[in-house]
């Protein structure tokens, strides 16, 4: 099982890697940062594969993967 | 169970501050592919940049590596005295669409034409970002810009500069490839490329360039994610992805 970590400070809320997660496990987050977007959130931890398609595509280097 | 592995994370070589770049930019998924690229070859310690007048001004606060700076256009310029002066290192542009095709076109040609062994990162976003959306270069035929409000029109503003394939027409220019980071699949693809064009001026083979179609979702007027597709169903069209030499 994978876990994904985002950096919600960093993130910009673009939501590439919601369109991009093959199994649309991201989703916007209903609370803002602190510069005030609504950042990307972990919705189904459990289900993650791990392939690193949310993190090769964000641009602002805010997801980490373990696996 | 077996201890979590960290399989992706923040290169090495990219600071860990957050861009001044707008949500949805290419420029930081370009800026990290460069990193990642450095921190796999290794030449962390050996690697200069040149940055760019654009919105990638600054890209110099971002990598962990030698940067230099250069005025608007004349990266090459100064890539090739680093280069020449200091052949030991690894020496690369990185540059957009305004910078190199327009202000920059003849430093860029000369330096192409005379083989200097240096890597260029070309980022081509069809329009000037860090200005306010002006037209490019490479702007498309009917694109709208803040200078083609009613659309780019060839006869008066001339068709979109292919300069990669005139670059290809030169002698001593060794690789030239065209990629785009509309996906997450083509963003691997542009990093195998820019390893390429970074490993072929490792073995000396002389002027290796990569240009990188890359969204600019504010000036485009677009969310990010219909930036990349209008790079995928339009912008690729014009500017067919591949090698060119
Ligand atoms: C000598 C000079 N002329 C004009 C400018 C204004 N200027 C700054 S950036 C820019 C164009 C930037 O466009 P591009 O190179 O495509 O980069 P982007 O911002 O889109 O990444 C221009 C015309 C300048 N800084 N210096
Ligand atoms: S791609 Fe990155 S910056 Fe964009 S919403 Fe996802 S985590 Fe945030
Ligand atoms: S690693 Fe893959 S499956 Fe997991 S969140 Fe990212 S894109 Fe989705
Ligand atoms: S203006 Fe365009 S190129 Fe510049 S940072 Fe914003 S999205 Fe990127």
């Amino acid at each position: 099982m994978a876990k994904v970590k985002i950096d919600i400070e960093k993130c910009k809320g673009c939501f590439l890697c919601v369109s991009f997660c093959p199994k649309r496990l991201i989703k916007p987050d209903s609370k803002l940062n602190r510069r005030g977007v609504r950042p990307a959130k972990m919705e189904i931890d459990s289900q993650c594969l791990g392939c690193a398609m949310c993190a090769v595509i964000c641009p602002d280097c805010c997801i980490e993967i373990y696996k | 169970m077996k201890e979590a592995q960290k399989i992706f994370s923040r290169p090495r070589s990219l600071r860990n501050i957050s861009t001044h770049y707008c949500g949805g930019c290419g420029h930081g998924i370009a800026h990290r592919l460069v990193a990642e690229i450095v921190d796999e070859l290794g030449i962390r310690e050996r690697v200069i940049a040149v940055a760019p007048v654009g919105c990638a001004v600054i890209a110099y606060d971002y990598w962990d590596f030698d940067c230099s700076e250069a005025a608007h256009g004349r990266a090459l310029a100064v890539a090739t005295g680093i280069k020449r002066v200091r052949p030991q290192n690894i020496v690369f542009t990185y540059q957009g669409d305004g910078d190199l095709a327009a202000i920059g076109t003849s430093e860029t040609i000369h330096a192409a034409n005379r083989g200097e062994n240096v890597t260029v990162i070309f980022i081509n976003n069809a329009i000037y970002g860090m200005t306010g959306g002006q037209m490019a270069p490479t702007t498309l035929l009917g694109q709208r810009t803040a200078t083609t409000p009613a659309g780019r029109q060839i006869g008066v503003h001339g068709a979109p500069l292919k300069i990669s394939e005139m670059l290809a027409l030169l002698p001593a220019v060794k690789y030239i490839e065209r990629v785009s980071l509309h996906s997450p699949q083509e963003v691997l693809k542009a990093k195998s490329a820019i390893k390429r064009a970074f490993q072929s001026q490792i073995d000396n083979l002389g002027f290796s360039m990569v240009e990188v179609l890359s969204a600019c979702p504010t000036y485009w007027d677009m969310p990010p994610k219909k930036a990349l597709d209008w790079i995928r169903d339009v912008m690729s069209k014009e500017f067919p992805l591949g090698r060119i030499k």
